[in-house]
C-alpha cells in the first residue's frame, strides 16, 4: 500500500529534497505540498493524508499549531533543523523526527516507523496540545490560541481571551463576545496559560484576571465572578482561595 | 612591576603625597627633639623618600597572601615581620641622617614618635595595597566578563542557520550542483570571516558590511524569491571602526523574525550613512504583526545594545520600532576612523 503524504515546509529547497528522496523510494505518494501553516490545515482537511512531514518554524501557524487544528489520525514526522526543546517533545510523542540535513536512509527508516504505526488497528492518539506544551521552553507560556472553525482558522491572542469554559471533551474559548470550541481538556490549557494572568476559579472555568470586575457572594459557600462584559462565572471555594492569593485580600 | 610605576602621573602624585607626609613628620619630630624646621626637614624628607619606596614592597607580599584565602595567622605574621623590618630600617636611617647632619643625639627624644609613625605608615600601605588589589581584581573580572560575552556573541552563529543552509546545499546537490557549490563557498566565506573576528576589538565598517552581505547571499539561496535585499550604503563610512558583528545580529533578526514569518517573504533594507561624525545604520524589514513574539525575545538586539553602550557610552544608541508591518532597527554611534 502506498502511503499518502503531505509535505509542509516554508522553504522550497527543503520540500524539494524530501520530494526527491520520497520519489526514489516509490512507496510514498505526495498528495500536497504546503509552504505555510494555513495551507497545511486546509490541505490536510481535503486530502486526509496518512503521513505528514512537518516543519516547525513557519509563517502564520507553526508546526505545533497545525497539529492542534487537524483531526487525527495522521502519522507525523517532524522535519526541523535544530530546536533543543522540540527535540524533547519528539522523543516523547512524535512518530519520528528528521534533523536537517538528513540522509535518504534515515528518511526511509522514519517512513517505515510510520507504516508500522499506521498498521496498528488502535494507534496511540497523538496529543498535539501536550506535544506543544512539552516543546515549550521552561517558563514560556502560550501567547495565542489557535482554533479551527469549519475551514476557517482563528488566532486568539491571549490578551483577548476572556475566559475558558470546559464542555465535555471540548473547551469553549470566550473572546470579544464570541466563543470558539476546541478539542482540548481544560487542565491542559490551564498548564499552558500564564498563571499570573489566568486562574482556574472552578472545575470548569479559567478566567483572565484582568477581566474580573468584582466577586459577589452567591450561596453560603460559593461566589460568582462578574466580568467587565457582565458575564457571571461560578467560583469554587478553592478557586476563591486562589484568587485571593493572586489579587490580594480585597477581592 | 608595581602599578605605581606604570605611568609617570601616578608616580608623581604618589611622591607628592609623601612630600606632604614628610612635612607632617618634620612637624612631629621637631617638638620633642627641639629641632629647627630646617633640621627636622633634613631628616624627614630623605627618610620619607626612602619610605615611599619601602612602602611599595607590600605589593608583592599582598599578592602572595591574598585576603580571604590565606590563613589569618600566617598573614598577620608575615606583614608584622615585614613592618618590623621596615620600621627598623626607617629608624636606622633616621639615626644615620641625624648623625650625618649636626643633629646627632638631639633626635633621640623623637624616636618613639618615629617608631610609631614608621610602623603605622607601613601597615597603612599594606591596607592600601589590599584595596588596590581588590580594585584591580574587580576591573579584571569585569573585563573578562565582557570578553566572554563578546566571544560568546561571536561564536553565536545560529545553529538553525547553519543546519538549514546545509539542508539547502543537500537539496541543491542533485537539482542544481553549481548553485550548491556556490552556497558552500558563500557559507565558508561567512564562517571564515566570523572565526577571524575573535581577536579583534574593532573592524572597518566595510568588513562588517561584507559579512552581512555574504550572510544575506546565503539566506537568499535558502529563501529564494521570498527574500529581497535593498542596500543603500555611503562609501564615506567604509573606514569607520565598528565593534565586530554589530550589524549581523540586526540582519539575522530581520530575516528570522521578519521575512521568515511572511508567506510571501519581503524586503530587508539596509541603509548606512554619516551624520555629523556618527555612523547611522538602519535595518528595515517587513514582518507579520500577528506572529507570536520570538522565543529568545530580543536577545540579539539586547546584545548589540549592550556592546554599543560599553564601547561608546551615551554617544551611541539603538532604537527599534514596529509600525504596521514594518520593523526597523536604527543604530547610531561615533565613527572613529582607523587610528592605528
Amino acid at each position: 500500500m502506498k502511503l499518502r503524504a503531505i509535505i509542509v515546509d516554508d522553504e522550497e529547497l527543503a520540500r524539494q529534497i524530501l520530494r526527491e528522496y520520497l520519489d526514489k523510494t516509490g512507496d510514498v505518494e505526495i498528495v500536497a505540498e504546503c509552504a505555510n501553516g494555513f495551507e497545511a490545515v486546509k490541505a490536510i482537511g481535503e486530502h486526509r493524508p496518512d503521513l505528514l512531514f512537518l516543519d516547525i518554524q513557519m509563517p502564520k501557524l507553526d508546526g505545533f499549531e497545525v497539529l492542534e487544528l487537524i483531526e487525527p489520525p495522521v502519522a507525523v514526522i517532524f522535519v526541523t533543523a535544530y530546536d533543543q526543546y522540540a527535540l524533547k517533545a519528539f522523543d516523547a510523542a512524535a512518530v519520528d523526527y528528521l534533523l536537517k540535513p538528513f540522509s535518504a536512509g534515515r528518511l526511509a527508516k522514519a517512513v517505515e516507523r510510520a507504516r508500522v504505526l499506521l498498521s496498528d488497528p488502535h494507534p496511540p492518539a497523538l496529543q498535539a496540545s501536550e506535544l506543544a506544551a512539552a516543546a515549550r521552553a521552561p517558563g514560556q507560556t502560550l501567547e495565542r490560541v489557535v482554533v479551527k472553525d469549519g475551514t476557517k482558522v482563528h488566532i486568539i491572542p491571549i490578551a483577548k481571551l476572556d475566559y475558558v469554559e470546559a464542555q465535555d471533551d471540548y473547551i469553549a474559548l470566550h473572546s470579544e463576545k464570541k466563543s470558539y470550541l476546541k478539542q482540548q481538556t481544560i487542565s491542559s490549557i490551564e498548564a499552558q496559560l500564564d498563571p499570573a494572568r489566568f486562574a482556574r476559579i472552578h472545575r470548569s472555568y479559567i478566567v483572565n484576571l484582568e477581566r474580573i470586575a468584582r466577586i459577589e457572594p452567591y450561596t453560603k459557600d460559593s461566589r460568582v465572578a462578574v466580568l467587565q462584559d457582565g458575564a457571571q462565572l461560578p467560583v469554587s471555594r478553592s478557586g476563591y482561595a486562589r484568587l485571593k492569593e493572586l489579587l490580594g485580600e480585597n477581592v | 612591576m608595581h602599578p605605581i610605576f606604570r605611568n609617570t602621573a601616578r608616580l608623581g602624585a604618589y611622591l607628592a603625597a609623601w612630600t606632604f607626609l614628610a612635612i607632617l613628620l618634620a612637624a612631629l619630630i621637631r617638638v620633642p627633639g627641639d629641632l629647627s624646621w630646617g633640621q627636622a626637614l633634613s631628616v624627614a624628607v630623605p627618610l620619607c623618600l626612602f619610605y615611599a619606596f619601602a612602602c611599595l614592597t607590600p605589593w608583592y607580599l599582598c599578592r602572595v597572601f591574598p585576603l580571604g584565602t590565606s590563613g589569618v595567622a600566617r598573614l598577620v605574621m608575615n606583614h608584622l615581620g615585614a613592618a618590623i623590618l621596615a620600621c627598623a630600617l626607617w629608624i636606622g636611617l633616621a639615626r644615620l641622617l641625624a648623625w650625618a647632619t649636626d643633629i646627632g643625639a638631639a633626635l633621640n627624644p623623637a624616636v618613639p614618635q618615629l617608631v610609631v609613625a614608621g610602623f603605622l605608615l607601613y601597615l597603612m600601605s599594606v591596607a592600601l595595597h589590599y584595596a588596590l588589589l581588590a580594585v584591580e581584581a574587580s576591573r579584571e573580572s569585569a573585563l573578562q566578563a565582557r570578553d566572554a560575552e563578546l566571544r560568546a556573541l561571536k561564536s553565536q552563529i545560529n545553529p538553525h542557520f547553519l543546519f538549514n543552509c546545509l539542508n539547502s546545499i543537500s537539496a541543491l546537490t542533485s537539482s542544481d550542483p553549481a548553485r550548491a557549490r556556490e552556497m558552500c563557498v558563500r557559507l565558508s566565506d561567512f564562517l571564515r570571516s566570523t572565526l577571524g573576528l575573535g581577536e579583534r576589538a574593532s573592524i572597518a565598517w566595510r568588513e562588517e558590511l561584507q559579512l552581512a552581505r555574504t550572510y544575506l547571499e546565503v539566506e537568499q539561496i535558502r529563501f529564494g524569491s521570498r527574500l529581497q535585499v535593498e542596500m543603500q550604503v555611503d562609501d564615506e563610512c567604509a573606514e569607520c571602526q565598528v565593534p565586530p558583528l554589530v550589524l549581523q545580529p540586526l540582519i539575522e533578526n530581520a530575516i528570522k523574525h521578519g521575512i521568515a514569518t511572511m508567506v510571501d517573504g519581503g524586503t530587508v533594507r539596509l541603509e548606512g550613512h554619516i551624520e555629523d561624525g556618527h555612523l547611522a545604520v538602519r535595518v528595515e524589514n517587513s514582518f507579520d504583526p500577528d506572529a507570536p513574539s520570538p522565543r529568545r525575545n530580543g536577545l540579539g538586539l539586547r546584545n548589540v545594545r549592550n556592546r554599543l553602550e560599553t564601547r561608546f557610552g551615551d554617544a551611541a544608541h539603538l532604537h527599534v520600532s514596529a509600525q504596521d508591518n514594518r520593523f526597523s532597527a536604527e543604530m547610531v554611534f561615533p565613527c572613529h576612523r582607523t587610528d592605528k
